[in-house]
């Protein structure tokens, strides 16, 4: 067991860890976030994609030594159930889940997209999303979220 | 020809070679006449439909002609170079946008000269160098497939060429000194697959576009062909001595790599030779036999010397750190009981060229980029580790992996090659 | 062809407008010749043949609804699956209860709470559940109303109730909560509720959002996977190679040495192996598969034999449909031979379960579809009492069917007997779920029609080969790890359900009229993969057959295929949706550019459910043969519409995950293994290749019954994708997947 320090979502956690542990079981099982999911562990189907310094990552695969000094972002990060942010709000408005067990992936992949680049056009999210699998057939659901996002992105001043 | 293009050295000199030549000849040189526009030709014979395609996926030209996520051969690949980007052309048969008014002759032109129908020169990004020594039937057969494809319409993007590699003209005096390859002549001591092989290899597969170097204008150093290269950072191995060096490589082993199978002892193609081989895949397997027992029978031009520094002994701190990071982000694939190990048979990564290889950088590009899905068919898929491995333990896990798999040759100046990789992708 | 064989016909299920009457016998032991429906289970016994939904096993109103102090609290024996069914049977209960669905605690399958409704399966939840909260929730505010009206001693019909609250014609005012102290609601129903009119639904037919959305895009504990109990340890089971397997071998000492490795369970051929943390327990089931080493094992097919070899094997032949005189060959006839392959559910997070035995009783959190068979089935497995196993419905990944959920409640119970006081949770790996699912049953089917010389239909002969689409938890023996212990338990025999449910042969039946027809199904009991329930069971390969089938039938009589539909369906509402599509898409008009291709399919679930005629346009590369789906127009009919966004959000992802299923998805095997051990060897539809729009029109029936939404668009929407690949390309692909198949030249 060693002691490693993570960021995540703005705040710094020091936990006691085994040194080779990816990060997702030490969101979900160290910090008792729900938010990163186990779908594979194999790095193919995005239901533990959460950000890394402003990039979307398998948490299944990413050791947590070696994340001193980087920040690492999950869905919780985004908003509440009573206070969802915008994308989060996107996708109940759009009711964009149906099991809903991929949902948090896709969220935070969309986000890393939506940060650096506001305004994607579909084709764009398309090809960003296509890393993250979904078996219950809601990706054109998801992609009506994001593009109203994306959308939104411009009124804003 | 991917980042192939020329290199340090300024182009003034050739400027200044080009100058003495003369101007009326310069001129002469550097024009060439467009030929007339025809109405699409829309009659082939479905047998000469299916040659085409052969000869398409053996010259993989939807390989650079696609871009992802756009339509088959419309173009809009960006090729970059160290003298600016170009974009791959739409081959579609679209009248304005596209080649549907391009008559044989002027396809075949173009496939020999590198002479655009309306006489513009293309840069040698286009492989004519090779592509002049396929056969007229070979040629025309391709041009009938390219026509009877569904034409879309999309614009060429603009070339964003640094001066004076701008100025198309000046290819032709690259052309005059490098463009001098003629179609192939069977040779009559050799197996039929042989000479098919080497017709492969040197004709539309162009396998020395990448497996060879460059010299300072970008072309194939002369009397090296298919010694190796570098594309995109990765290396593309020497094709020389492949059935007598280290790892050698037999038959079987070629063939189903060739067909972007994994393959114990070598692994699987990634990086730029993987859409190159999952072509292979769909032509008869024949024809990556024939490659095969062509490469098999080249001999090395010399002895492979492997210069090392074998001081550089990897720590216990860095083999604890390896083996850590291995449990944490690779064993789930790569473990010995991991299922493609067991299931599959794939080789334990000590197996593998990328990691028998003198160099690291095809191990490193490999877990940086990964191996990503051909959508709608199964196939090895890695994930990309750019973003979850910091250069540290990239270094850690390469000296890791590498101790299992050449002891006696630890890899050194690891974090230099990732600086320098990080610093290609951005 | 195997001969005719003798056919125990056992219970028959009778139609009865409407509603099935059902009969089951109590002992487990007894062979039946067929299940009577999906949701047939151990130990349901139908106590009112007359009431309405699941009121016939469930009569009692308390089973559904209590009012207390604390609120109302409404209980349904069906599950969340993620197809938003609870928020559907909520707005039914809250809309006959008159009250806000914020009033309501709904709990889904509890075996200590909640009614037995057998499964959440083949679209029955609305059509059972929702028919009985329908009529329970009307019945108890009856009953309530009467309380109020015997206590102010006015008649009910002057009283009106708004949200929970009873108000007399003179202001006076009874919460539900006082009325309910003088009612007993432990009382049957009746077959008769208050009568209502759709056009009053506050509620119902309403899209009101799901209740379960928020907490899953914000991180909160939604799912079975996201449960934590003081104490609890994690496992991990170690699977052989493949079934059959004999463990030799295996060095257990060196795992327990290893840290935070509680204990390690060998039982015969059942390892699983239990660590104080998850990581540890994942690197501690590595260094198991390292360490284990197997014998023997049951041979795996050549994948390119398969069909061949379903038609060689054992199996029992049932005549499904025997109607008319045939009449003979004719000009116009079609014969083609239909196969598809294994697939899997593919279930975004594999199976997992948290099992505790505590105080003598063993309870488990799972995703099951069915808890009260899986509790009877755990109960045999650990030798217990069934009452003193609780099964509690906890959310997982959607499951399509009969997926590892049940499996992975057996480890979980097993491993947690060995821990008592312990709670124990086991999660399954990707490729665990991938090698041990039940997947869905390679089929072969021959279809052969005529058309007299008038274009009518007139013989129709169809054959379908297929291994079993139900082999759910009927004793410990369908439970795989009860298989791999010491003293294994032994599967009970297969047994299909029966029409008009079906089972492979679901929709093997057309709705079209026909002279003749003679439907057999050859049911392969000798499963060379274990196979089970999957979304529309055989509807999917049925309806593509038959669509198909009327398609080329349509082009040798040069007859527009959608009016040869037309002209052969007498339901108005089938007629309905079909005339509505091809409408919108004015058919049969087709883009000139290469490759594109128009298709038009039909279909009414099992003949008896929801209606859905689909038609799509997609382009074939003349080069490359991908196909690009651009447009899919459906319209559907599923009575009284609930939630209609609800149910446009489970047609959308049908359509998806169907178009997954029929161009691309096969599990891929040969003599040497299982190749689709993960989503490399099994992929499915991506981003980049799902449908660029489709368009649900949604065809509401105010005040009819409910039809179930989940399985209406399988079986047509893969039909429409074939009928618009013939079209485009003008050669018929009849072997699924399509793009990843041989197809006759």
């Amino acid at each position: 067991m060693t002691h490693l320090t993570l960021n995540v979502n703005g705040s710094a956690q020091t936990l006691e860890l085994e040194p080779d542990m990816p990060l997702l079981y030490a969101l979900r099982n160290h910090l008792g976030l729900n938010g990163a999911k186990y779908g594979c562990g194999l790095g193919q189907c995005g239901a533990c994609t959460v950000i890394v310094d402003d990039r979307p990552v398998f948490s299944c695969l990413t050791p947590c030594a070696g994340l001193d000094g980087k920040k690492v972002r999950t869905v919780e990060s985004l908003g509440t159930a009573e206070h969802p942010g915008p994308l989060q709000q996107a996708f109940i408005d759009k009711q964009a889940a149906q099991c809903g067990y991929c949902i948090a992936g896709m969220l935070m992949r969309a986000q890393a997209l939506l940060e650096s680049n506001p305004h994607p056009d579909e084709e764009t999210i398309r090809e960003h999303m296509a890393g993250n699998l979904c078996r219950c057939g809601t990706h054109l659901r998801i992609i009506e979220a994001i593009s109203l996002v994306a959308g939104q992105n411009g009124s804003a001043p | 020809m991917k980042g192939q293009f020329l290199r340090s050295k300024p182009l003034w000199i050739s400027a200044a070679v080009v100058a003495s030549l003369g101007a009326i000849g310069a001129v002469v040189l550097m024009w060439r006449p467009a030929i007339e526009p025809v109405e699409r030709p829309r009659t082939f014979s479905s047998e000469q439909l299916q040659r085409g395609a052969r000869v398409v996926e053996a010259g993989d030209c939807a390989v650079c002609h696609t871009r992802p996520g756009g339509q088959h051969l419309a173009g809009g690949l960006p090729l970059v170079t160290p003298f600016g980007t170009l974009y791959s052309t739409n081959i579609t048969p679209d009248p304005q946008t596209g080649i549907g008014q391009w008559s044989l002759p002027a396809f075949e032109r173009a496939m020999r000269e590198g002479i655009s129908r309306d006489g513009h020169f293309l840069y040698p990004a286009f492989p004519y160098v090779h592509y002049r020594r396929m056969t007229a039937e070979d040629i025309a057969d391709a041009y009938a497939y390219l026509m009877s494809g569904p034409a879309v319409n999309s614009p060429p993007r603009e070339n964003r060429m640094n001066f004076p590699m701008n100025i198309r003209p000046l290819v032709s005096f690259w052309n005059l000194l490098f463009l001098h390859a003629k179609p192939l002549t069977p040779m009559a001591q050799q197996s039929d697959a042989w000479n098919r092989g080497r017709y492969l290899v040197e004709g539309p597969g162009h396998c020395a576009g990448c497996h060879s170097p460059l010299n300072l204008i970008g072309a194939e150093k002369s009397g090296e062909s298919l010694s190796g290269g570098v594309v995109d950072g990765w290396e593309a191995p020497s094709l020389l001595g492949t059935a007598h060096r280290a790892n050698a490589w037999s038959n079987d082993q070629l063939v189903s790599y060739l067909r972007a199978e994994v393959v114990d002892g070598h692994g699987t193609a990634a990086g730029p030779m993987r859409p190159v081989s999952l072509g292979l895949a769909a032509l008869p397997v024949g024809d990556a036999q024939a490659i095969a027992e062509y490469l098999l029978s080249l001999p090395a031009n010399k002895a492979i010397t492997e210069t090392q520094d074998a001081t550089a002994n990897a720590g216990l701190s860095d083999q604890s750190t390896g083996a850590l990071l291995f449990a944490s982000a690779c064993a789930g694939c790569h473990a010995a009981a991991a299922p493609m190990r067991e299931i599959d048979g794939r080789p334990s990564l000590d197996r593998t060229s990328a990691l028998q290889a003198l160099h690291p950088r095809n191990f490193l590009k490999t877990v940086l980029e990964g191996i990503p899905a051909t959508p709608g068919l199964p196939g090895p898929l890695m994930p990309p580790f750019a973003a979850s491995l910091d250069n540290d333990q990239l270094a850690a896990l390469a000296t890791y992996l590498r101790r299992q798999a050449r002891p006696d040759q630890p890899w050194t100046d690891l974090s230099a090659t990732l600086e320098a990789l990080r610093q290609e992708t951005k | 062809m195997t001969g005719v064989k003798e056919v125990d016909h056992g219970r028959r299920a009778f139609l009865r407008g409407g509603a099935l009457l059902v009969a089951f016998t109590l002992l487990p032991a007894t062979r039946r010749a067929w299940a009577d429906t999906e949701v047939d289970t151990l130990g349901t016994v139908v106590l009112a043949p007359d009431l309405p939904g699941s009121l016939r096993t469930n009569p009692w109103l308390d089973a559904w609804i209590r009012v207390g102090p604390e609120g109302i609290t409404v209980y349904t024996g069906k599950v969340e699956l993620g197809t938003g069914v609870k928020t559907a049977l909520l707005q039914i209960a809250a809309e006959r209860l008159e009250v806000s669905p914020t009033a309501i605690n709904l709990l889904t399958a509890d075996t200590a709470l909640t009614p037995n409704e057998g499964y959440t399966a083949g679209s029955h939840s609305i059509f059972d559940s929702g028919t009985a909260l329908f009529n329970a929730a009307a019945q108890v505010r009856e009953l309530l109303l009467a309380s109020a009206g015997r206590s102010w001693e006015i008649a009910p019909a002057r009283l009106t109730t708004r949200e929970g609250i009873i108000h007399g014609p003179t202001g006076q005012t009874m919460s539900y909560a006082d009325a309910v102290k003088n009612v007993d609601l432990h009382l049957y129903a009746k077959a008769e509720s208050p009568s209502v009119s759709a056009t009053s639904f506050k509620v119902i037919g309403h899209s009101l959002q799901r209740l379960d959305i928020p907490a899953k895009v914000s991180g909160g504990a939604a799912f079975v996977q996201d449960i934590r109990l003081p104490g609890m340890l994690h496992a991990r089971v170690i699977r052989p190679p493949r079934p059959g397997c004999t463990l030799e071998t295996f060095d257990a000492q060196s795992i327990e040495t290893l840290p935070g490795v509680v204990q390690v369970i060998r039982d015969g051929n059942y390892l699983a192996v239990v660590a104080r943390d998850e990581w540890q327990a994942i690197k501690a089931m590595r260094s198991g598969y390292e360490s284990a080493r197997w014998t023997g094992g049951q041979a795996i097919p050549e994948a390119q034999d398969i069909h061949g070899l379903l038609e060689t094997l054992p199996s029992r032949r049932y005549p499904i449909s025997q109607e008319g005189t045939p009449r003979g060959t004719t000009d116009h006839s079609y014969r083609a031979r239909v196969t598809k392959q294994y697939l899997m559910h593919g279930s975004i997070g594999p199976s997992c379960a948290v099992a505790w035995f505590k105080d003598g009783t063993l309870t488990v959190w799972t995703h099951t579809q069915g808890v009260y068979p899986l509790r009877a089935g755990i109960a045999e497995m650990v030798r217990l009492p069934p009452e003193r196993v609780r099964c509690i419905h906890t959310e997982g990944s959607g499951c399509y069917g009969h997926n590892g959920a049940d499996d992975a409640a057996a480890d979980a119970a097993l491993i947690a007997m060995q821990l008592p006081g312990t709670p124990v949770r086991v999660q399954w790996m990707r490729e665990q779920e991938n090698l041990w699912e039940p997947y869905s049953s390679a089929m072969v089917t021959e279809v052969q029609a005529n058309l007299d010389a008038h274009a009518r239909l007139q013989d129709w002969n169809y054959e379908l080969w297929t291994t079993p689409h139900n082999e759910r938890i009927v004793n410990a023996g369908r439970l795989l790890p009860a298989r791999l212990l010491a003293r294994p338990f032994v599967s009970a025999p297969s047994v299909p359900i029966a029409q008009p449910e079906g089972d492979g042969d679901r929709n093997a039946v057309p709705l079209y009229t026909l002279a003749s027809k003679r439907i057999n199904m050859n049911f392969v009991t000798e499963m060379p993969f274990r196979t089970s329930a999957m979304r529309s069971l055989g509807a999917h390969i049925n309806i593509f057959a038959i669509e198909a089938c009327l398609d080329e039938l349509a082009a040798s009589a040069g007859a527009d295929p959608v009016a040869l539909r037309l002209a052969h369906l007498t339901d108005p509402r089938a007629r309905a949706v079909v005339e509505q599509v091809r409408d919108a898409v004015d058919w049969p008009q087709k883009s000139s550019e290469p490759g594109a291709g128009l298709g038009f399919a039909f279909a009414r679930y099992k003949n008896i459910m929801g209606y859905c005629a689909i038609a799509v346009r997609l382009r074939v590369h003349p080069q490359t043969g991908e196909v690009q789906i651009d447009h899919v127009v459906t319209a559907v009919d599923v009575g009284q519409i609930v939630n209609p966004d609800g149910l446009r959000n489970q047609v959308e992802g049908g359509i998806v995950q169907s178009t997954s299923w029929t161009l691309y998805e096969k599990v891929a095997y040969d003599a040497g293994g299982i190749r689709s051990y993960d989503w490399s060897g099994y992929p499915i539809l991506r981003f980049t290749q799902v449908p660029k729009k489709v368009d649900v029109h949604l065809l509401d029936q105010p005040g009819q019954p409910f039809l179930g939404a989940a399985e209406i668009v399988q079986g047509p929407m893969a039909a429409a994708i074939g009928n618009a690949v013939a079209n485009a390309t003008g050669r018929r692909w009849l072997n699924l997947p399509l793009t990843r198949s041989e197809q006759p030249s």
